[in-house]
């Protein structure tokens, strides 16, 4: 047995480390620092394309309506967001918003519980359906794409199940239900009550993400979970914490759902899981989880419904606005990809 | 083939009479697989302690049984005299004690301030940190900047950097800056030098004297004979789960530890 020695390195070796950065890598750099940029220039090259194309784009009641469309995948992306940083994902997004919108909704509207008692019931039942996958995650250690593809399954059964298929319809649901829907006029935009929910969520969500010991912990737990143990942070407790407090926000979604719907329907928002995914991705937030934003999953969610106004303004086949979202999907991951190899 | 025998005998370096950790008789096994059988160790307050051996002789074991990565079946182990019995590896950092693992621990896309204060994030003062639970950034910051100078650290200036556009030595400058800034009793090192150039590895050595000036003894484990005849005051050998001795870089040559090592020779135990 020898002790092995290492080959020194060459001065020219040293020189090239020192070298000056070309363009294309200050523009890894900078994307590695400040993830949020490239979501944030597709945005406005995108909008400022589609007004021209068609101006009414950017009429406050365009505006506005796109805001309403996108609140419920923007809330959903909120809660999908801090999931994706903890490098899992969860595919039970829909059924379980969908699950707690039926339970406020029925337990108001067929078993006269108080508008107040269902809605808390609703949102209780969001988190107890996070915290579900959560447990399972982390006791049985199985993969989230796996745990919340059975919870999927597991959750629209029961939503279908309770319902018996059945809506709630508008004129039988409480006010405070209906509350999310509530228009407010600011100028020439109106946006709802609902909206302003999902932005306050956002703002908490991303405080908490950058400002706390426990945000840093969840970077942490995505960037390497094993690190993150033998760092001392307690990451079971972590990770169930995630999806417990992603299944809270996926409970104030269904009120948020209520409202913008008007009904509380077991067909509603079938493509909630895909689309909170695609919100995240073409966000900036890596899949591999450890780096990401709320900001960028905001403008992300924001990406999808201009393409979607913009091209229905132009008069293009919806088919292409499905594309447009899978050719941001792809690159969007590989630009993560790339800027993950940033090196100093 | 006869195997010689070294009559030269091991002394602990220094003066100090009291072991800040002393290992006794500890065992563990896997199964039918022998992990430790039946080692001791001391390390003495201010010393940096080796410990070398062949690959699967049971150094990793043996530092996992002190830190409470791994809890051994039999044997004791005291701190200050005192005995403890580690569970977690959070015991083992409650009584003081840092590990920097060969994987680093570290969160390569956090800035090298929130992994200095990963699990220990300083929280701001009155209602933003008891209510709020906001963390003291600058403060975590300028600490960062602190323990880094300290450990002659100059050249990464930036403590918002993300730790994964590091060099592999500085990285390894972030954990052991970490468990030097922490520890209050003695730093453990797993193979701080394997993935690195002679340049890195010679930064890494001078961490070590840094550290050990702090006054905090430290535990090298270590394949690389020139490395641990470069830092280290006593030197351990682990070999098939036991100890083949313990020797100092003056008593015998990289050469002759090497032969313990491996079997080669004996070590005649005084």
């Amino acid at each position: 047995m020898t002790a092995i020695q290492h080959q020194p390195p060459t001065s020219a070796a040293e020189q090239f480390a020192q070298r000056r950065q070309s363009p294309v890598q200050r523009i890894q750099h900078l994307l590695h620092s400040h993830p949020s940029i490239s979501p944030f220039l597709v945005l406005v090259v995108s909008f400022i394309i589609f007004t021209v194309i068609n101006p009414r784009l950017a009429q406050p009641g365009n505006v506005s309506l796109i805001f309403q469309q996108v609140a419920v995948i923007a809330a959903l992306a909120i809660g999908q967001t801090l999931i994706i940083l903890t490098a899992g994902i969860d595919l039970s997004v829909g059924a379980l918003t969908i699950l707690a919108m039926l339970l406020m909704a029925r337990l108001a509207a067929n078993n006269g519980v108080p508008a107040i008692l269902a809605l808390i019931i609703g949102i209780a039942a969001g988190a107890l359906g996070g915290y579900l996958n959560g447990l399972l995650v982390t006791r049985l250690r199985l993969p989230p794409f796996i745990v919340t593809l059975g919870t999927l399954s597991i959750f629209t059964a029961l939503a279908l199940l309770y319902s018996k298929g059945q809506s709630v319809q508008a004129s039988r649901l409480p006010g405070l239900l209906n509350w999310t829907g509530k228009v407010i006029s600011i100028g020439s935009f109106r946006i709802t009550t609902g909206v302003l929910m999902v932005v306050v969520l956002a703002a908490v969500v991303a405080f908490i993400l950058n400002q706390t010991a426990w945000g840093r912990h969840v970077f942490a737990v995505g960037d390497d979970i094993e690190g993150a143990r033998l760092a001392g942070i307690q990451v079971n407790r972590v990770l169930v914490g995630v999806y417990a407090g992603a299944g809270l926000i996926f409970g104030i979604t269904a009120w948020v759902l209520i409202g913008r719907a008007g009904t509380a329907s077991p067909n509603a928002i079938l493509d909630a899981n895909l689309e909170s995914i695609t919100a995240v991705v073409i966000g900036g937030t890596s899949l591999f989880g450890g780096r990401g934003a709320i900001g960028g999953t905001m403008l992300g969610a924001l990406i999808v419904y201009v393409f979607r106004s913009g091209l229905s303004l132009a008069g293009v086949d919806d088919q292409w606005r499905v594309l447009a979202t899978g050719v941001l999907i792809i690159v969007a991951v590989s630009i993560d990809q790339w800027i993950r190899k940033v090196k100093a | 083939m006869s195997s010689p025998v070294l009559d030269k005998t091991a002394t602990s370096a220094g003066s100090s009479p009291k072991p800040i950790l002393s290992a006794r008789n500890l065992i563990k096994t896997y199964g039918r697989v022998v992990g430790l059988d039946g080692v001791d160790l001391d390390l003495y307050p201010g010393e940096v302690l080796a410990i070398i051996g062949d690959n699967g002789a049971g150094k990793s074991t043996l530092i996992k049984a002190l830190t409470g990565a791994v809890t051994p079946d039999s044997g004791e182990v005291f701190i200050d005299g005192e005995p403890v019995h580690f569970k977690t590896p959070m015991d083992a950092r409650n009584a003081g004690i840092e590990t920097v693992y060969q994987t680093l621990a570290v969160a390569p896309a956090l800035d090298i301030a929130s992994n200095l204060f990963l699990g220990r994030e300083i929280k701001r003062p009155g209602v933003l940190g008891s209510v709020f639970r906001m963390m003291d950034k600058k403060k975590m910051k300028e600490r960062a900047a602190t323990s880094m100078a300290e450990l002659g650290i100059g050249t990464i200036q930036n403590m918002g950097q993300a730790v994964e556009t590091l060099s592999g030595g500085q990285r390894q400058a972030v954990a052991v800056a970490r468990a030097a800034a922490f520890a209050t009793r003695f730093v453990v090192l797993d193979e701080p030098t394997a993935a690195l150039g002679v340049k890195e590895t010679g930064q890494v050595l001078n961490l070590i004297r840094k550290v050990k000036a702090k006054g905090l003894p430290v535990i090298l484990i270590s394949h690389n004979m020139p490395n641990v005849f470069e830092v280290a005051d006593r030197i351990h050998i682990a070999r098939l789960g036991g100890c083949a001795g313990v020797i100092t870089p003056q008593s015998h040559t990289p050469t002759e530890a090497v032969a313990i090592m491996t079997g080669a020779t004996t070590l005649q135990k005084g």
